[in-house]
């Protein structure tokens, strides 16, 4: 970041005025589109709520005022299912949101829950037809004796309506939950990725996809890795990677076989004996894999770290970023009370020279790749007024606790930031706090 | 971080909880402390593997991670031979093999409906049966395996909520971690968690259990295992087709509600 290593960033929240959390609130995936004017996130009641940042004013001080982010759409993309043929519930809640690029004044994204991706429109209409000849104003269909003469409609503007409709609603295909989509450069394909297959769409074509990796074993009783995300290059159209939950990374070239079961690169760090246990595993587990914009490089999150893989070189990470490595001592509790089990995100901002990730306690941490300092910061109602800037926070490990500082056994590891995305190309970040969302810009001047 | 090599003492209340940290290979100690909490840990996993049936598919990235740590845990009792000593222990203590079912929960979601469901509740009467045997088989001295003793409430770093949750993981034991024959103990874990019907005697608790469980829910699983020949039907047209069954009804499965009221069951004996 070219700010000082204490970066303040200006907090432009939106809050849900409910002072309970309502379960369905709990926004459970954010997404800026490649432009950056819109901001997607999606919750557990199968709502997707789209922003929309205010075009840029210039002020009386000639100084201009950067654009805030309004709400644009809202609308319900998933329903809650029944699964007949297994008794299950089919949960509502969107798991990833994906932007298309954009072609023409229409704006495209892929949701998808753990079943179902569906492709949505959003458009705007700011004029409607007058004037129908056979219609009345109120649609009702004119008795063809009463018309005498022939008049043609005519475009009036009206006030702006944003609709979103559902243009694709791909089949089922997958028989896990879902857990990555991620569109290709060649903007004609998609991958939706389970636990266990990949499956490669075309975006036209709803019923019908083709299985690129697989990895369930003969006998189930032998499986012992799942995919946890999978992502394509962002700009080779052939090449996609998907992370597992032992802690590697497959690289793989669709132009090699049409079952990319063996992989052109595998990622993965030697485990360090002298911190082994039996968690080790667990938190070795990838949580979410990113491509960097350049495409040279890889980010992985774990539990409690965050690497930067060089495409070219497998055997190891060429970073190392320690989250909240405090944890590391409480790893049993948290394998208690299921928090060992939370998947995280990781995201690069635009330039590739910072990466960001959530932690507990509304925390969430930045590192910049070039100057290796970190920061810690808070994304709460309590700590920061809109417009404030906020202040680093600090988690003390032991001994003597400093002022502003947070010992770890006070964290609250039900407020967890589990998603949080980079504007593509400015410093504005949108951190998921639960049921919150927070907006934070850099400090303007 | 923690220095290697660190031999772990028998009471030593001031370092770190030993699982979050373990000894290399190496040097490998059996004090009381470490095979207590990896007992814990493993007992711990085992019911979260259990209590996985719920309404919505379980999660299989946490199975498999909690599958695989029980499996490390096992294999690490299989190399200090503590493994025997249990499961012999457990053997002489109960007659029917009530076997926890890891397998189960991975191998849900691609199993038949018939199967799965048929097995589902006979798991939970596995289960039923093994608590009702846990309760009376509690005045058999079972050694190594069951109960936690205190000194586990004063380790720190444990949080207060843990010594709830091992007073629960000690009753339990008995009836999940278990493996009679020798021969599979150092094979795949899963081969050695297998379901295994044990065909229980009517009991009254478990007749309660599914008292209440609406006869024609089996009529529904008869449809919908018929159904599965006819793939052309989409969910809404077997809704439908059951006019009957109201929606909200069909909300929960017969397997579901099973779980519920046994959750419900297991939580009475325990408290």
């Amino acid at each position: 970041m070219e700010e000082e290593s204490d970066t303040r960033k200006i907090n432009n929240s939106f809050l849900r005025d409910h002072n309970y959390a309502t379960e369905a609130d709990i926004i459970s995936t954010v997404e800026f589109n490649s432009s950056g004017e819109l901001l997607a996130t999606g919750d557990k009641g199968g709502r997707v709520v789209v922003f929309q940042r205010e075009q840029e004013v210039e002020n009386a001080n000639n100084s201009q005022r950067r654009g805030e982010y309004n709400v644009y759409s809202t609308f319900q993309s998933h329903e809650p299912e029944f699964d007949y043929l297994k008794s299950l519930e089919i949960e509502e809640k969107i798991n990833k949101i994906k932007w298309l690029p954009q072609q023409n004044a229409a704006y495209f994204l892929l949701s998808t829950n753990d079943k179902t991706v569906k492709l949505w429109k959003i458009s705007e209409r700011d004029k409607r037809p007058e004037g129908y000849n056979l219609k009345d104003e109120d649609g009702r269909i004119r008795d063809p004796s009463t018309i005498t003469s022939l008049r043609v409609p005519v475009l009036q503007p009206m006030d702006l309506m944003v609709e979103a409709t559902a243009r694709r609603v791909f089949s089922n295909a997958h028989t896990y939950h879902i857990n990555s989509i991620s569109v290709n450069s060649d903007h004609q394909t998609y991958i939706s990725t389970d636990d266990l297959q990949v499956n490669l769409w075309n975006l036209e074509i709803t019923n019908r996809s083709f299985n690129i990796v697989d990895i369930k074993p003969a006998n189930m009783e032998e499986l012992t890795e799942v995919i946890t995300s999978a992502e394509f290059h962002p700009q080779q159209c052939h090449t996609f990677a998907y992370s597992s939950s032992k802690g590697s990374i497959r690289l793989c070239d669709m132009r090699q076989a049409a079952l990319c079961d063996r992989h052109c690169k595998y990622f993965e760090e030697p485990e360090d004996p002298s911190t082994r246990s039996f968690f080790s595993e667990i938190i070795s587990s990838i949580s979410d894999v990113k491509f960097s914009h350049n495409g040279r490089y890889l980010m992985t999150r774990d539990y409690l770290t965050v690497k930067v893989w060089d495409l070219q070189m497998e055997n190891k990470p060429l970073e190392t970023y320690q989250v909240h490595d405090y944890l590391r001592g409480k790893l049993c509790s948290l394998y208690e009370n299921d928090c060992i089990f939370d998947k995280f995100e990781c995201v690069w901002n635009g330039s590739d020279s910072v990466i960001m990730t959530g932690s507990y306690n509304n925390f969430f941490r930045m590192f910049d790749r070039n100057t290796k300092r970190d920061v810690t910061l808070e994304a709460s109602r309590e700590n920061s007024k809109p417009r404030a800037i906020l202040k680093p926070r600090k988690v003390c490990i032991g001994g003597k606790r400093r002022k502003d500082e947070i010992s770890v056994d006070s964290l609250d590891f039900s407020k967890k930031i589990l998603h949080t995305t980079w504007h593509p190309h400015e410093n504005i970040i949108a951190v998921a706090a639960t049921n919150n969302l927070y907006i934070f810009q850099d400090k303007v001047n | 971080m923690f220095a290697k090599g660190t031999k772990r003492k028998f009471s030593d209340p001031g370092e770190e909880p030993a699982l979050g940290a373990e000894l290399g290979p190496v040097v490998r100690p059996l004090s009381s402390t470490y095979s207590l909490q990896r007992q814990s840990l493993l007992d711990m996993s085992l019911i979260k593997l259990q209590l996985c049936h719920m309404l919505v598919e379980p999660n299989l990235c946490r199975s498999v991670l909690i599958a695989n740590t029980v499996r490390q845990i096992q294999e690490e009792m299989t190399q200090d031979g503590t493994w025997q000593i249990m499961t012999q222990a457990l053997a002489a203590a109960q007659c029917p093999a009530d076997r926890l079912v890891a397998t189960e929960v991975l191998c849900r979601p691609s199993e038949a409906l018939a199967a799965a469901q048929k097995e589902e509740e006979e798991e939970e009467v596995v289960v039923a049966a093994a608590m009702e045997e846990d309760v009376d088989s509690e005045a058999n001295p079972l050694s190594s395996s069951s109960f936690l003793p205190a000194p586990f409430g004063a380790e720190p770093g444990w949080e207060d909520e843990e010594d709830d949750s091992e007073d629960e993981d000690s009753e339990e034991c008995p009836s999940d971690a278990e493996d009679v024959p020798d021969s599979r103990r150092g094979d795949q874990v899963f081969g050695t968690f297998e379901i295994k019907h044990p065909a229980p005697p009517p009991d009254p608790a478990l007749e309660e259990l599914f008292s209440d469980v609406d006869p024609s829910y089996y009529d529904l699983d008869t449809v919908l295992t018929g159904m599965q020949s006819t793939p052309k039907m989409g969910p809404y047209d077997l809704l439908d087709s059951l006019s009957p069954h109201a929606a909200p009804a069909l909300s929960t499965g017969t397997s579901c509600r099973s779980d519920l009221n046994e959750l419900d069951h297991i939580m009475e004996i325990i408290s």
